[in-house]
């Protein structure tokens, strides 16, 4: 296996050049975070004259049998912002995202997709309203090479009646075309997706997002599996897909990676909404403390501080 | 990580020509990661087994009896080669043949109707009973093991007991000389004469559905579902490709099969033994396997599957050739099964390590 290093073209180890390749570059690096909260800036001006939002949600509730999953939580997604939803496990995150991907129904509330009241039956009508959700452990399909898992559910066709076929070479070309667009440098898009890492998977399932034409994108815990290098490079990808336009909903339970790449925070505990941020409104320590359970952990701080020894624990027994 | 870092740093856009860190895979390699692989040399290694131990192998005619023997086994080895690519196994395949010819034919024989009416009914019939598979599998969402267990009994029962209610007997009565009869047979049933050397038309059968099943498989939306569904059906549905109608659908390509596999029983001896049929579904299913089929789903082949037919064609009219007992055929079966799932398992993970 050659390296990168040994392509000619190549220049050695810097940051940018990491990033995304020279015609991915002029987008990349020409936005930064300053630009899309001026964005976010120019948005909240506008106020109510604007562009409705991508996907709203207001005071939506869901219900499983007695158990409230989900109550009066409200959010917004905006093109070109990312949204982070923050919750510890049971928080009500995944009856969330279910719901924007179709795979549920809220039982109260509005759901809006840019402005409009929509009850969503299958993942295959969010998809056709333009959002696209990306799950951390099942995005993509192990053993199937990269080109075909890169088009799968939406193959491209040529040809009419039985000799309609797949056009295998428009997705080989365009799966590394765009592979490549996101700054995915991809050795063979032959390779079964299950040989790239996990930190590649999620990416080759956004950059699948992007290309076929999300306008909203939905990540569950892109970063929670991965470690820390590599959820660097999913979040490049996640700012990527931002600065393309699409409206991004960020599931996360880490507030640090939330708050590198978020314009907005929700965060949610036991099925409620805990608190709504815009990033100019809150600072990454009070988000973490948050975060934490803020009152809670300074209780258990308490808790777990180390306590002069009960008599009944420690000693010697006396009989 | 470093599998990170070496995607991730591009050299700029590249204007066509090989990837640099492809590392070149020599011709040897890239047949090695086929999944056809383990069953080629399988086959290869039976064939020259009987050519020596049997002086009658190599003639013409029993090449065409192996091919035939083959054909029988690799009609119905296809398709459930294709639903194992889905993930699902079809205990009811051997016995649903027996049951396509007993529809074929009582209907006819009882409604003194031209015998193209009975095959088209049976062929209605027999797809439902793909579909009643398919649909209990995707609805209940039980495993598919249990669910065709439970056909295969009550096929089997529904095969004899209504035999017996109709005819009195464990056999249909000889639809020979009703309307249709000839037309369907020179369908299902005929041979040609290729050289002097008999060739069924079972063989043409077997080789049409094996090219329809590789189209399918590598070069339509379907394949692309099929593979999909069997490799990781969530992530499939979650994509929005249709899992239950691909899974439904593959049971009727089962059912399909066993239709002219049925069709061919019956008209090749015109008259139907109820009780036939049971134990062949493990026959297709190792055919399968053989060919390179995972147990697991996701990952196989059509050619593949019609390779392990033909191996089973050679081995059991190989054994008669060389005049042994026919009884060593099932431990053959057995063995080659566990011969061939264990090469394929090391071949595949030879060829993924050195890529």
């Amino acid at each position: 296996m050659s390296t990168p290093e040994s392509a000619p073209d190549s220049t050695p180890d810097e940051p940018e050049d990491a990033v995304a390749g020279a015609d991915a570059v002029e987008t990349t690096d020409a936005v930064d975070t300053t630009d899309a909260v001026d964005v976010a800036e120019a948005e909240a001006e506008e106020g109510g004259k604007g562009a409705p939002p991508l996907v709203e949600l207001t005071d939506v509730s869901k219900f499983y049998g007695n158990i409230k999953a989900l109550e009066g939580v409200s959010l917004e997604v905006h093109a070109g912002e990312i949204t982070c939803v923050l919750g510890d496990n049971g928080a009500g995150k995944s009856t969330l995202i279910k719901i924007i991907a179709g795979l549920h129904r809220h039982d109260e509330g509005r759901f809006a997709i840019e402005g409009e009241p929509a009850r969503l039956s299958s993942p295959r009508e969010a998809l056709d309203r333009g959002i696209a959700t990306v799950y951390q452990d099942l995005a993509v399909v192990p053993l199937m090479p990269v080109w075909r898992n890169f088009f799968l559910g939406s193959e491209p066709t040529k040809g009419a009646g039985p000799f309609k076929r797949l056009d295998v070479r428009l997705m080989r070309e365009t799966t590394r075309a765009e592979l490549l667009r996101m700054g995915i440098d991809l050795r063979d898009v032959d390779q079964p997706i299950g040989t790239l890492s996990g930190g590649e998977r999620q990416c080759v399932a956004i950059a699948r997002a992007v290309y076929f034409g999300a306008k909203v994108l939905v990540l569950d815990e892109p970063t929670a599996a991965l470690g820390v290098k590599q959820s660097g490079v999913v979040l490049k990808y996640v700012a990527a897909a931002r600065d393309a336009g699409l409206g991004v909903v960020l599931i996360t339970h880490n507030p640090h990676h939330a708050y590198l790449v978020g314009d907005r925070f929700v965060l949610l505990k036991r099925g409620a909404m805990a608190g709504r941020h815009t990033k100019r409104e809150i600072a990454l320590e009070e988000l973490t403390r948050q975060m934490a359970g803020g009152s809670e952990l300074e209780q258990l701080s308490h808790e777990l501080a180390r306590a002069p020894e009960p008599g009944h624990l420690g000693g010697h027994p006396t009989h | 990580m470093s599998t990170a870092d070496t995607t991730v740093k591009s050299t700029g856009p590249k204007n066509g020509g090989p990837d640099e860190r492809l590392v070149h895979r020599s011709p040897a390699r890239r047949l090695m990661s086929r999944p056809e692989l383990g069953a080629v040399v399988g086959a290869a290694a039976v064939f020259l087994f009987f050519s020596f131990a049997a002086d009658t192998f190599l003639r013409a005619s029993s090449l065409s009896t192996v091919l035939y023997a083959s054909s029988t086994i690799g009609i119905m080895a296809v398709p459930v080669a294709l639903l194992m690519i889905g993930g699902e196994f079809d205990l009811s395949a051997g016995v649903m043949v027996v049951s396509s010819a007993l529809v074929s034919s009582m209907f006819s024989y009882q409604m003194t109707a031209n015998v193209w009416v009975g095959v088209g009914v049976s062929l209605l019939v027999t797809l439902a009973i793909g579909v009643f598979n398919g649909f209990l599998l995707t609805r209940t969402k039980l495993p598919s093991f249990i669910i065709t267990l439970g056909t295969f009994f009550m096929l089997t029962g529904l095969n004899l007991g209504f035999t017996k209610l109709i005819g009195g007997t464990v056999s249909t009565k000889s639809i020979a000389d009703m309307e249709g009869f000839d037309s369907a047979r020179t369908l299902f049933a005929s041979h040609l004469s290729v050289g002097g050397v008999d060739i069924q038309v079972t063989i043409l059968w077997w080789i049409g559905l094996v090219a329809l099943a590789t189209w399918i498989l590598l070069r339509t939306r379907a394949g692309n579902w099929i593979f999909a569904v069997g490799g990781g059906s969530d992530a499939a549905r979650a994509v929005g490709v249709p899992v239950t109608k691909t899974k439904i659908g593959l049971y009727m390509g089962v059912a399909l099969a066993a239709w002219i596999s049925g069709q061919h029983l019956l008209f090749s001896y015109d008259a139907i033994q109820s009780g036939d049929g049971v134990g062949n579904e493990f026959l297709y299913i190792i055919a399968a396997a053989v060919g390179g089929c995972l147990m697991t789903g996701g990952y196989g082949s059509a050619i593949g599957a019609a390779v392990g037919a033909f191996i089973f064609g050679m081995a059991s009219k190989g054994i008669v050739y060389a005049q042994w007992n026919p009884d060593w055929y099932k431990f053959f079966l057995g063995a080659m099964l566990l011969l061939a799932t264990l090469l394929n398992a090391w071949v595949r993970k030879r060829a993924e390590a050195t890529k």
